[in-house]
């Protein structure tokens, strides 16, 4: 099945080439901080988490919002989701790969990440979430090219697929659910200390992850010539609707819990957030530009006429994306620092060096996502669909 | 609940120290000829001199501190343990620092504290907590704790993740941003320098306590800190713990500091 990606148009190798140079560069980037070390970044001592760790938040959620196209054609018989689970299962590969990825650039000593093998220690979340990640992609990997493999051959996909991807589907809400498992069962850190954070990655997961599929579909349509399907990505719309809707509630129920209790150690980071603490306030048009992006991309959405028109809806799902973005790979790591636990207000802006190698990690990760949906392409081409 | 959680944690520590030391006695086994001395023949440093303890505690006695006595006991801290002082401020390594009381203190942070609190510069250091979160956390087992409460680390082992300076909630751990040894004035041969990438807090003196030694910064302290130990009833600082009211930082938390400050 490879084969196909391997023959494309010019276009195809320009933007993989392109990439390529994008790699390149921010390996580059990599190379000056395995030698120097982290402090080439933002971080310190009170941020100590930053940019790399946000983004691989915000990307369990993407891979993790796989499951809302296996759900409803493996769970509900939704035939018609037939056309794209097997996009949303390899969005889900590079996703984890980019997560991975991203783990391994924040370590101090990456040369030592076997320690966490050699050593493992079930009472720390990160063994688990390591757990949880390689074997997710393992799963989809597996149930992907299978699937594909046999859709190729017109024959049923093996017996042995069915079970895989039955464990697939809690799979998927565990790798984001021991994700926000890493934040909120820590003492001292009130931002995060919320039994709703799970839930909320979930929500936000599930609204940012389709509304990136519906944009690669569109694009797709654009440049492969290969159509998802009006009805699937409508259906996909509703999806990223309910997800929108429960993120912005579990956020709003956060917020009531933190302003009307009053108590400091939760409000501070809020309002540090949102109205800026002691005179910084750096991420404040960040997090205000967040929620109006949410809150109007629901606006549309809700509205059935604005849904159903595609160009609206492509506005709609970047609104969405962006917004979840900013929420998380901006705001909900370092809020949870900021204030740090003695109360001192130390803010965090990502060096140059450090968003050249965050961007190399998304390149890594497109670029696996274009070959995939290369393959994905070819074959149902192939099979004339 | 809490006892499961901590009679794990001490398992873990307690596997995390005998695999340390299994291999410190492996290196430094002597080799086959020097074995046939018989059982006699020692395999490591005497530590008859080591002063030992169920559980090491301190106590700051705030009324005694002045900012020169702090400067003088954080320099040694320092010195002792090859800190280095970096110029970028997001490097900053600390073992042994100084704060305001407001700052130590955040819950405790009153509308109208007595003037001589308000002035004053306070220790803070890693509380040695008995249910110490950065254990709780650690991927590698390179943060443990020891049968006698003290929190180490292994440098060696640790891969840089700090998930345990997110999970302190006292903010007593710093990161090696960048190679520290450049920043190290007058190194001491006699404690390891870090490398890069790694994490390092306070270890309670655990090498001079070996050595029969008092913590650096307790020798020099004239007398505003008591260390010793906690679950000896007759031990100095249970007599100062029974004579004076001492708080501790953010005990909420049922993170069990053994760190304890007269005010
Ligand atoms: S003060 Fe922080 S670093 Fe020290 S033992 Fe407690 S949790 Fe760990
Ligand atoms: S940074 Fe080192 S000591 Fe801290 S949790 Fe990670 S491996 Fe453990």
């Amino acid at each position: 099945m490879l084969e196909s990606a391997f023959k494309g148009s010019k276009g195809y190798w320009v933007w993989l080439l392109a990439l390529l140079a994008v790699i390149g560069v921010g390996f580059g980037f990599y190379l000056r901080q395995l030698t120097f070390g982290l402090g080439i970044t933002g971080m310190s001592r009170d941020v100590s988490w930053g940019f790399y760790i946000a983004q691989f938040t915000f990307l369990v959620g993407v891979a993790a919002s796989a499951v809302m196209l296996v759900i409803p054609y493996y769970l509900h018989d939704y035939k018609k989701f037939g056309r794209i689970t097997v996009l949303g299962e390899f969005l889900a590969v590079s996703s984890v790969i980019m997560c991975l990825l991203f783990i391994i650039a924040d370590l101090g000593q990456p040369m030592r990440l076997f320690n966490v093998l050699i050593h493992p220690t079930p009472s720390s979340m990160l063994f688990w979430d390591m757990v949880v990640l390689n074997g997710y992609l393992f799963l989809n990997i597996v149930i992907g090219w299978n699937v594909l493999d046999a859709e190729r051959n017109s024959v049923p996909p093996p017996q042995w697929v069915k079970p895989l991807i039955y464990i697939s589907i809690p799979w998927a809400i565990s790798i984001h659910t021991v994700t926000a498992f890493l934040y909120c069962g820590l003492p001292g850190r009130g931002f995060w200390l919320t039994a709703i954070l799970a839930p909320r990655f979930l929500a936000s997961a599930f609204a940012a992850g389709p509304a990136f599929l519906i944009i690669l579909a569109f694009i797709v349509r654009g440049f492969a010539k290969y159509d998802a399907g009006r009805d699937q990505i409508q259906t996909m719309a509703k999806i990223v609707t309910y997800g929108a809707i429960a993120n912005v509630f579990f956020f709003l129920c956060e917020v009531f819990v933190a302003i009307y209790s009053q108590i400091p150690e939760h409000t501070a980071h809020l309002q540090y957030l949102f109205f800026g603490l002691h005179g910084h306030g750096v991420l404040v048009p960040w997090m205000w530009t967040s929620i109006f992006l949410m809150l109007a991309a629901i606006t549309l959405l809700v509205i059935p006429a604005a849904r159903q028109n595609e160009v609206v809806l492509g506005i709609a799902c970047i609104a969405i994306f962006v917004g979840i973005w900013i929420d998380k790979g901006l705001g909900m790591i370092s809020g949870g620092f900021i204030p740090n636990p003695l109360h001192h207000v130390r803010e965090y802006v990502p060096t140059i060096p450090e968003i050249a190698i965050t961007i190399a990690v998304y390149a890594t990760g497109f670029l696996i996502l274009t070959i995939l949906y290369k393959v994905v392409v070819g074959v149902k081409q192939e099979v004339g669909e | 609940m809490d006892d499961t959680r901590r009679s794990f944690l001490k398992f873990a520590g307690i596997s995390a120290l005998g695999l340390g030391g299994i291999s410190t006695l492996t290196s430094l086994m002597p080799g086959p000829a020097t074995a046939t001395k018989g059982a006699s023949a020692p395999l490591y440093k005497d530590t008859n001199k080591a002063l030992t303890a169920k559980r090491w505690g301190m106590v700051i006695d705030t009324r005694k501190l002045t900012p020169s006595l702090c400067e003088k006991m954080i320099d040694a801290c320092h010195k002792a343990h090859n800190v280095p002082n970096h110029d970028n401020e997001r490097h900053t390594i600390k073992w042994l620092w100084e704060d305001d009381f407001e700052h130590v203190f955040p819950m405790k942070h009153d509308e109208y504290l007595a003037d001589r609190l308000d002035n004053l510069p306070i220790l803070a250091l890693c509380n040695q907590c008995n249910n110490p979160p950065c254990v709780q956390v650690c991927p590698t087992k390179a943060t443990f704790q020891r049968e006698d409460g003290i929190v180490m680390m292994d440098f060696h082992r640790c891969i840089g993740c700090r998930f345990c300076m997110a999970a302190c909630p006292y903010g007593s751990r710093s990161f090696n941003f960048r190679d520290p040894r450049p920043a190290i004035e007058k190194e001491n041969p006699d404690f390891p320098t870090r490398m890069k990438g790694v994490v390092e807090k306070c270890n309670f003196c655990a090498e001079r306590l070996a050595e029969g030694k008092m913590p650096a910064c307790v020798e020099v302290s004239e007398g505003a800190l008591v260390f010793g130990d906690l679950e000896d009833p007759s031990s100095e600082i249970r007599k100062v713990l029974r004579e004076n009211y001492a708080i501790r930082r953010k005990q909420n938390l049922g993170t069990n500091p053994s760190v304890y400050y007269i005010i």
